[in-house]
């Protein structure tokens, strides 16, 4: 019976893996076309376009497949997969409601970081395999990047840790309170922004930015692999978003959250993932020397003075 | 042999192997890549040993950060990618007998501490992060402290060496 059960979880979070970074791309396409007041296509599958996704889907799937003569072939081959497959992982500790969740591990705070930063090793493994002084640059960049983010959001969500007392994502929901949206502010700012540097979202897209290095470890991809690099980083778009919603946000709780838990932790997901599409319409790109003051001079000492803050409103 | 046995001479098997690749890949940046599978291999079996927190933080620090460093290093080296990057250095002998020297001591500090130790599977305890921090905070806190100590030199001294030659 057990079994039946924790079969339907794991196909629930699949489908979740496979709807949920889809959903966020036609989110993205509609927001930027109307912020930018450029509709682009609106005709396929007649409301809005909506089957533009798909026709991209099929587009990308009929394309030739190439590697570059001088690639390092597995290693360019594998390099999407492994940017892909940990955000699917992070997926499985995420909680929905106090029971839909794929697995409530004891420090599913602590694996969710911890996978999630396996991730970038596609990426870099892309930057190095592609043969292409570009990519190389683009992979150099994200490196470095991630050095410096990767520090302020592990503290950021450290100090949500400490105001629940676990590690358990579950259990740091249901500590949540309304009191968290103040004392937690900062980290809430600072898990936000450190997220969206790992994410290479604009605006800290150096490592991609088109008009310095092409598109950095993305330069020689097409077809499929770039495909899944693509829905990499939509799938972390959406682990971002539910992360910072768990953690931050009160996950399932709101008005008749015992009906509508799910609904409001979805909600919340989509307000975040909204706001990350909004900022790469609303800021240009950063330098990389700025990205880097950015992470040690801003962001480092105000997840230090919120673990202080934390430690203060914890103990009193 | 229980399944749990044969899993963990299994990924036992796959970190050995491994790491035999890290050290005799003829490209540098595969070897780099072998030891994203050797340590994510004894990540695996910290987590068969109960030891879950010590898995993830392994997975946390030596996956995520140390080998991306790793690489990044790399790509400020003159290092090419292709074949033949992994040039050996004349060290390699030397090397190779302080390997075996390390190896036989650390197996022999195993063998005196644990030789002929079983464990009692009913008794596993799995170590979370509260056991941790109980032992790490209570039983072994001089030994930590310690150890930050040490910690903090290294980093000062880094910084120093950095700025030598600024003023």
């Amino acid at each position: 019976m057990i079994d039946v059960v924790d079969l339907l979880r794991c196909l629930l979070v699949l489908a979740a893996f496979l709807v949920l970074p889809l959903a966020v791309g036609q989110l993205e396409h509609k927001t930027m076309a109307h912020m930018q007041s450029r509709v682009g296509p609106m005709y396929a599958g007649g409301f809005h376009g909506w089957a533009q996704l798909v026709a991209d889907g099929v587009k990308f799937a009929q394309k030739e497949d190439v590697v570059p003569r001088a690639a390092d072939r597995p290693v360019f081959a594998l390099a999407p997969a492994v940017a892909l497959v940990p955000y699917l992982v992070v997926l499985f500790v995420i909680p929905l409601g106090p029971s839909m969740v794929g697995a409530d591990l004891d420090l599913g705070l602590f694996f969710a970081l911890a996978v999630m930063s396996v991730g970038v090793l596609g990426t870099l493994m892309g930057g190095w395999a592609s043969a292409n002084k570009y990519s190389l640059l683009g992979g150099l960049r994200t490196a470095s990047q991630l050095m410096s983010y990767e520090l302020p959001m592990v503290l950021a969500a450290v100090s949500a840790a400490m105001m629940a007392g676990s590690l358990s994502l579950v259990a740091i929901v249901q500590a949540w309170e309304w009191s968290w949206l103040l004392w937690q502010l900062p980290a809430l700012c600072v898990f936000v922004v450190a997220g969206l540097a790992e994410l290479q979202r604009p605006p800290f897209d150096m490592p991609i930015a088109d008009a310095e290095v092409i598109l950095g470890p993305y330069t020689e991809y097409g077809g499929m692999r770039f495909a899944m690099f693509l829905l990499a980083e939509y799938a972390g778009i959406v682990v971002l978003a539910a992360l910072t919603t768990t953690l931050f946000l009160g996950g399932w709780r709101g008005p008749s959250s015992e009906e509508l838990g799910w609904l409001w932790a979805l909600l919340k997901t989509f307000a975040v993932a909204f706001c990350v599409v909004w900022f790469r319409v609303a800021w240009p790109r950063l330098r990389e020397d700025q990205l880097n003051a950015l992470a040690w001079k801003l962001l480092v000492p105000v997840t230090l003075g919120q673990l202080a803050l934390t430690t203060v409103v914890v103990l009193a | 042999m229980t399944a749990v046995t044969v899993v963990f001479a299994a990924l036992g098997l796959v970190t050995l192997v491994s790491a035999f690749l890290v050290v005799t890949s003829d490209q540098i940046v595969h070897a780099a890549l072998w030891l994203v599978v050797t340590l994510g291999a004894l990540a695996a079996l910290y987590v068969l040993l109960a030891a879950e927190l010590v898995a993830w933080v392994q997975v946390l620090i030596y996956v995520g950060s140390v080998v991306v460093l790793l690489l990044f290093a790399l790509m400020l080296t003159r290092a090419p990618t292709g074949s033949g990057s992994a040039t050996a250095t004349a060290n390699q002998p030397l090397a190779g007998v302080v390997a075996a020297a390390v190896t036989v001591a650390l197996g022999a500090v195993m063998w005196a501490g644990f030789g002929g130790e079983v464990i009692d599977e009913d008794a596993i305890r799995i170590g979370t992060a509260e056991r941790l921090g109980d032992a790490v905070f209570r039983t072994w806190v001089l030994p930590f402290e310690v150890l930050s100590v040490v910690l903090l030199a290294a980093l000062v001294g880094a910084i120093v060496l950095t700025r030598r030659g600024d003023r």
